[in-house]
């Protein structure tokens, strides 16, 4: 610890940790009389991450105080780049899927389903019905997912510990739901371009079933814990304030931008998959600060619910994946006999399948807003360009205007309202 | 049970589409080309003309466009000017969706939208860290995404999947290093170009298939 030195406009004479200073440490020479002059610290900048647990990951924000008062906030992003994009170029579609998982990591699927849409609508081909329902209802569950962890990690950050608590219990039943479906808790590689990868175990929609009937009263107990909180009114209330032109102007997609008075819901005005098809309300508030983004949240999860019982249902049997061996693997029965289906297995999951030339935009409402994918074929097996538009990225860019003057307690209930996830911001 | 029509909007809105590409084409300078493709309105213009499109695209009560949904790059290194800005714009009151393409090539820079959407200025950092893409007017043009010090510009099809350095951290001098990169096994990209479909010319038959094709070859 050698390069640790008293700053000069202190007089050591006076300063009474004086003895417990080792000599080494010790100015060499003492100060003049001449040089004693009184600094006035009227700002300083404060790091804010990239470890603190409030940062919802690797945000490393850096803020210009004055006083408790916030002057400036920059965000610095680009700790959790991990090249997305480039791996896609060199990856066949079978294979970029997965990366899509590990982008929004706590809202796996509705990312899947935006890649896998796009290259749908490149190959020009139409799922069965099975797998649409399939889809809606796990993108909901996804939903679910993403929100219960939002709101209870923002309470959390405000000081409440028990939604936290509560919520992991929750989406614990909720992952059981993705492992029974894809296999794995997280990374569930579920959809697939062409349908879905697997249908769902026999007994899986009646769980799902149960469960959505005693989800609603557990969305009572969290309102009870929060809604009416006082403390957690106060945190929350007039903190972070964005109007209806600025959220317009800043990129900013659901929940954020229906917080701010914009009936904005991509379910509802460009329905994909089969959300033209189910009954839901889009909740929309006005004041657009973070307990309004907070209330969205709260009715969207008893939307989900909702929707997750209408296609429960009409959920009929049939196929979940389109039936051309050209984009779906054969069944392993069929490898066994079948030379041809050996065959169309072994060209699938090496070579894959080409998409023709052209480019699309396409977008879902993931959990935390608009997820676009705009995606390049050139015709081969690889796409030539896949861009992703992450919803955090935006928002996150606001906070600088989102937080102006406010108070350091507050920027992580903004934080905490924005619902960042730095897999997606960074890519 | 009746099947409901898929997506009832749809309709209403192709045609909507479709007129608003001849407008675009019809009543400005400058665009190369307004076309639907696949369902969706995409406009090629000019560097110089994007502000006043852009502008036109946002204030316009016909268009409306108040959301830059995204900005990115292409990069096709083949062409004179290899890089394809592209911006993703959203009409949230007439719930439409446009794409305006530019070109560009390493030096020309592309004038910049912020002034129009403010969050442009992250997209375009973001665009000129992976590609190099420069934009005139934008004051905060620096990296975004990539490491402090990284050089290069990853997204560009000319640039290795790899890197060229590697970081790791060095426990004797107790600092972070960059190094070469080092493979223990080769990068394996395979060529999936089967002789028997997407390969006109066979190794070895190039004289018969460009007699087949009727070109000449050039002697000495």
């Amino acid at each position: 610890m050698t390069d640790m030195k008293q700053p000069r406009a202190v007089d050591v004479e006076e300063t009474f940790l004086k003895n417990d200073i080792p000599e080494s440490l010790l100015p060499e020479q003492k100060l003049q009389e001449t040089e004693r002059r009184t600094v006035e610290i009227d700002s300083h900048a404060l790091n804010f991450g990239p470890q603190h647990p409030s940062a919802h990951g690797v945000l490393r924000l850096v803020l210009e105080m004055e006083g408790e008062v916030v002057a400036r906030a920059v965000p610095h992003i680009g700790l959790l780049h991990r090249g997305t994009e480039k791996l896609i170029e060199y990856k066949t579609y079978h294979k970029a899927l997965p990366y899509f998982d590990r982008l929004d990591y706590v809202s796996p699927m509705c990312e899947e389903q935006a890649f896998a849409l796009a290259t749908e609508k490149l190959l020009g081909i139409d799922i069965p019905e099975r797998a649409k329902w399939l889809r809606v209802m796990f993108a909901e569950i996804t939903r679910i997912l993403n929100h219960i962890l939002n709101i209870t990690a923002m309470g959390l950050d405000c000081g409440a510990v028990t939604p936290a608590l509560w919520g992991y219990e929750e989406r614990e039943k909720l992952l059981e739901f993705y492992e029974a479906a894809s296999g794995a808790r997280f990374h569930a590689n579920y959809f697939r371009p062409g349908g879905v990868a697997r249908d769902i175990p026999a007994e899986l929609e009646d769980r799902i079933g149960a469960w959505a009937k005693e989800f609603p009263a557990w969305i009572d107990d969290l309102e009870g814990l929060l809604t009416e909180n006082r403390i957690w009114k106060q945190r929350t209330v007039g903190i972070g304030i964005f109007t209806t032109e600025q959220a317009l102007a800043w990129g900013f997609s659901g929940p954020c931008l229906r917080a701010s008075g914009v009936p904005w819901d991509l379910r509802r005005s460009q329905p994909y998959d089969n959300y033209h098809k189910v009954d839901f309300k889009v909740p929309v508030t006005r004041q657009g600060d973070c307990y309004d983004r907070y209330l969205v949240r709260m009715e969207e999860m008893r939307e989900s619910v909702k929707i997750i019982e209408q296609c429960l249902a009409q959920i009929q049997p049939g196929d979940v994946k389109v039936q051309d061996p050209k984009f779906t693997p054969p069944r392993r029965a069929d490898m066994k006999r079948s030379m041809e289906a050996l065959i169309h297995h072994f060209k699938l999951f090496s070579e894959g399948y080409h998409v023709p030339p052209g480019a699309t935009y396409t977008a879902v409402e993931s959990p935390k807003g608009e997820f676009g994918v705009y995606l390049v074929a050139d015709g081969s097996n690889r796409p030539y360009r896949c861009k992703i538009r992450p919803t955090g990225f935006s928002h996150l860019q606001a906070i600088d205007e989102l937080s102006r003057r406010a108070m350091l307690a507050d920027m992580v209930a903004v934080i905490g309202s924005l619902d960042l996830v730095f897999g997606e911001v960074d890519r | 049970m009746a099947e409901l029509p898929v997506n009832p909007q749809q309709n209403r809105l192709q045609g909507q589409v479709g007129s608003m590409a001849f407008t675009l084409a019809t009543s400005l300078p400058g665009i190369h080309s307004a076309a639907v493709e696949k369902g969706e309105l995409v406009v090629r213009t000019v560097r110089d003309q994007l502000l006043p499109l852009m502008t036109l695209l946002r204030d316009d009560p016909r268009y409306r466009f108040e959301q830059l949904m995204d900005l990115c790059g292409v990069d096709f290194p083949g062409r004179e000017e290899r890089f394809e800005v592209v911006y993703n714009l959203l009409s949230v009151s007439h719930n439409h969706r446009i794409r305006v393409i530019v070109t560009t090539d390493e030096t020309t820079p592309v004038p910049s939208v912020h002034h129009l959407w403010p969050c442009a200025t992250w997209w375009e950092r973001e665009c000129y860290d992976l590609f190099g893409v420069l934009f005139s007017g934008q004051p905060d043009l620096r990296r975004i995404l990539t490491d402090i010090g990284f050089e290069g510009f990853p997204l560009r099809k000319d640039f290795p999947l790899t890197g060229y350095e590697e970081v790791r951290y060095d426990v004797e001098l107790r600092k972070v290093v960059k190094e070469p990169v080092s493979l223990t096994q080769d990068f394996r990209d395979f060529d999936f170009v089967s002789p028997w479909e997407g390969m006109l010319t066979l190794p070895g038959d190039e004289k018969a298939h460009e007699v087949r094709q009727g070109i000449k070859r050039s002697r000495g």
